[in-house]
């Protein structure tokens, strides 16, 4: 008897060692990574509504914060989710297709200026947009006095705005993609008689799919994360998106909205966590490949 | 990636057509054609949708007098006619649509940047002189006390109204607020010789009077071109009266005078109308004001002192995310990256639930977490705790770099583990193998290969927390301001934190030349970490 448990406390010993430890870290980083949002789905079920009250983790569980969400007129939740998902949405579409051009001019014909275009995009890229947003406002203003439907305050405009920077690393990545598929593909069915649209419409992008859903979803979080231009184009309430619109739920009474900002916060991050881990694998894929050579 | 990628086919190239062996598209195209049918007809189509959009911008913005914006826009639609309606240039043809837009608001804009940097435009200084003086001679406008009366039919034409206007002396005038009254001749007149409907007007009825009165009190007719000579407007609908601003513009002397007071404004050169003593006359116009923006950054006190710290914070904030999200990282990736450990999947996709949840939400989360009197952290972790999180200075900076940690390392974890599995296992077994301990054969074999791999990625991640506005906004939102400051400027702001609320505070005024003056030396910083990366690129293209 007391030979046996000599032995096997060494083994643990060992295995602490060597992998236990490492458990020990797994868990703490997981804590770490993963508390702030069960703090979030606790305080979103939490009926008192302050700040206060959400502290004790999931004491209650009661969904009336949810209903609360789309009975405020003042603070239309719903519309906010209806405009995150079309503004994202267009401009994730669009970031796409105009990517995919361009990726396909870049990847499969030669001419003068590729390679000056390719590098011009690399380092437009690194300068984003909201630096400039001083003068996309103005620029949008002045439009706005000519064309009322593309100025500030429309999702429209908003829009435009974003795809101008549809190229740039979107390309890149499909860019890259473009490369892997084989150009004897396109050369059977030139032989075949199919036009270049046809070819790129028809057979290309049935072949990219991969890496058209990762950069319609890369772009379609970013357009919706985006606070700087959003809060400056959206001011009336029934326009703004999620972010524009829950960042003033917080920023007004931190303490007494809380609980239905942390139910909103639930709502609006559940999809696109969802289609995140689904597509993680592709996603990761594509930024270490875009971003490591 | 490289750029260098050999080529793979001539795009434009014909390859040779052979008769008889025709694929499943050959319905849609003639042998020899590079479009199909189907493809000209769209192409057609949306060519024209484009012009015809063209063209209706050209007759608004001809009749706007927005002179610039037309070139532009009309050099734009005759490039990409020419780009679609020319036989070659294929690849033009799928760079159009993004390089146009990107060109747009991409490129425009920061020239465009440039440029506002050099003005005063911000609160009051955005329009022309002679928009300014249109609104200051439009303002506080009183009924002139011997004005005539004129008798009044309220008209419309494509929603918009506009005046007929009857003199004492018979004379007959239309105009509407945007356009000054001019005289007619072929207006119909009723018994009394009065003025009621002019050929392609609608008159309004008594009804339409009563519904649209708002609307009605609103217009105000210029007199003349002279915006000092005041604007006709009705109190009734049925007559209206002469009135003006006790603003009188000189045109000869270039001053304002105040017809109650006496006193004189004078443009001395400062984008507005300015009185003897100081005073200014609300709205000014923009104009160029060279580098006083830079200069005002350099020389004022209060505000150089908050920019210098702004900018060593700016900096700090940068290189200590990038070294703790990498460090924090590596280290994991390194502790996960044993073939035999169990729950490696679990694990990793734990890791990643912080880069996949929005970022914009997890500030606003973590900044009730860390609030000092109600927060998670104080109250429950920490026992009933009372610190300052996100009030004190060097305790905010903290939290901030915290809160960035937690959203940064999910990333560095992915693209460390990628980087340590392409390194082979053999080279750090041969260190140990020459008995060097397992620190010193990571330190001297796999860290400099992974750095190597992964260091245009620690470059791109510092420039992107060189501008990361959300976290910091969403936390802090810059706070806690400084105190020995009127400007809206705190502990924890980034420059882009601070031209965004400089351009768009709600504290202090709107200033757009100082914000986009700030945001040039984002712009100087940002050119100089592209140059590094690009050196960094080229010499590992070299090396491979």
């Amino acid at each position: 008897m007391s030979t046996v448990p000599a032995p096997r406390r060494r083994t643990f010993r060992r295995w602490f060692a060597t992998l236990g430890w490492r458990h020990v870290i797994g868990i703490v980083v997981t804590a770490y990574a993963a508390f702030p949002l069960l703090y979030v789905l606790s305080a979103s079920l939490d009926p008192s509504g302050t700040l206060a009250g959400s502290s004790r983790l999931f004491a209650t569980i009661d969904l009336s914060n949810y209903r609360e969400l789309f009975t405020d007129p003042s603070r239309p939740y719903g519309k906010w989710f209806v405009n995150t998902l079309v503004v994202g949405g267009i401009t994730a579409i669009g970031t796409v297709f105009l990517g995919a051009l361009a990726a396909y001019a870049f990847s499969r014909m030669r001419f003068t200026g590729r390679r000056f275009g390719l590098m011009s995009l690399m380092l437009i890229q690194m300068f984003p947009q909201m630096l400039a947003v001083v003068a996309i406002f103005i620029l949008m203003s002045t439009i706005g006095d000519v064309f009322p439907s593309l100025g500030i305050g429309t999702h429209a405009g908003l829009i435009l705005v974003y795809l101008g920077g549809a190229l740039g690393v979107n390309t890149y990545l499909m860019y890259g993609f473009f490369n892997t598929v084989p150009v004897s593909i396109d050369e059977a069915a030139r032989l075949d008689g199919a036009s270049h649209a046809q070819i790129f419409f028809g057979i290309i992008l049935r072949l990219v799919t991969p890496i058209l859903a990762v950069v319609g979803l890369l772009a379609f979080i970013t357009a919706t994360s985006e606070f700087v231009i959003a809060s400056v184009f959206l001011t009336d309430p029934d326009q703004q998106t999620l972010s524009v619109g829950l960042f003033g739920y917080v920023s007004e009474q931190t303490s007494t909205n809380w609980t239905i900002f942390a139910a909103g916060a639930v709502l609006a991050a559940i999809p696109v966590m969802v289609v995140f881990l689904a597509l993680q694998r592709y996603i990761v894929n594509g930024l270490v490949s875009g971003s490591v050579k | 990636m490289t750029l260098t990628d050999e080529p793979r086919t001539e795009g434009s190239g014909s390859p040779d057509q052979r008769p008889g062996r025709r694929g499943p598209w050959a319905w849609l195209s003639r042998p020899g054609e590079t479009d199909g049918l189907v493809g000209i007809l769209v192409k057609i189509v949306l060519l024209a949708v484009v012009d015809a959009f063209a063209l209706y911008a050209v007759f608004l913005l001809a009749a706007q007098d927005e002179w610039l914006v037309l070139a532009i826009g009309v050099v734009l639609t005759v490039a990409v006619n020419v780009v679609y309606l020319r036989r070659d240039g294929l690849p033009a043809k799928y760079l159009a649509p993004g390089i146009v837009l990107l060109l747009v608001f991409q490129v425009f804009v920061m020239v465009y940047t440039g440029f506002i940097a050099f003005t005063n435009a911000g609160d009051g200084h955005l329009g022309s002189k002679d928009d300014a003086v249109a609104a200051i001679s439009t303002k506080g406008q009183e009924r002139v006390p011997d004005s005539p009366q004129y008798q009044l039919s309220v008209l419309e034409r494509r929603g918009e109204l506009a005046f007929l206007l009857t003199a004492p002396d018979g004379a007959v005038t239309v105009g509407s607020s945007d356009e000054p009254q001019e005289p007619t001749d072929d207006a119909e007149t009723d018994g009394s010789g009065k003025a009621v409907g002019l050929d392609g007007y609608t008159s309004l009825s008594f009804e339409e009077l009563l519904q649209r009165q708002d609307e009605i009190l609103e217009v105000a007719v210029p007199v003349s071109d002279d915006p000092a000579d005041g604007s006709l407007r009705t109190a009734d609908g049925s007559s209206a009266y002469e009135y003006r601003s006790h603003l009188r513009y000189d045109a000869a002397t270039d001053s304002v005078t105040d017809t109650t007071t006496g006193v004189v404004y004078r443009d001395e050169g400062d984008g507005a109308f300015v009185s003897a003593d100081g005073d200014e006359l609300v709205p000014g116009w923009q104009i160029n004001v060279g580098f006083d923006n830079f200069r005002r950054a350099a020389e004022t006190p209060q505000l150089r002192d908050s920019l210098v710290s702004v900018i060593a914070w700016t900096f700090v904030f940068a290189t200590l995310s990038v070294v703790l999200c990498f460090g924090l990282g590596l280290f994991l990736a390194t502790v996960f990256n044993v073939a035999r450990m169990r729950g490696k999947k679990f694990y990793r996709v734990m890791l990643i639930l912080p880069y996949a949840f929005p970022a914009f939400l997890s500030g606003l989360v973590w900044s009730g977490m860390l609030n000092a009197e109600f927060g998670f952290i104080n109250q429950v972790l920490l026992g009933g705790a009372d610190i300052e999180w996100l009030t004190d200075p060097w305790l905010a900076r903290f939290s901030v770099l915290f809160v960035n940690l937690w959203l940064g390392f999910p990333y560095m974890f992915l693209v460390c583990t990628g980087a340590l599995q392409s390194i082979p296992d053999e080279m750090s077994e041969a260190a140990r193998m020459d008995g060097a301990s397992p620190w010193k054969a990571f330190r001297a074999v796999k860290l400099p290969l992974l750095l190597v791999s992964v260091a245009p990625l620690l470059i791109t991640t510092f420039a992107y927390n060189f501008n990361n506005f959300n976290v910091i906004y969403m936390l802090t939102r810059g706070g806690p301001r400084f105190e020995d400051t009127a400007n809206d400027v705190g502990a924890t702001d980034l420059l882009i934190t601070m031209v965004y609320k400089v351009a768009f505070g709600t504290g202090t005024g709107r200033d757009y030349g100082l914000a986009s003056a700030l945001a040039i030396i984002i712009f100087v910083v940002i050119g100089v970490i592209s140059a590094l990366l690009f050196r960094r690129t080229k010499a590992l293209e070299d090396i491979h």
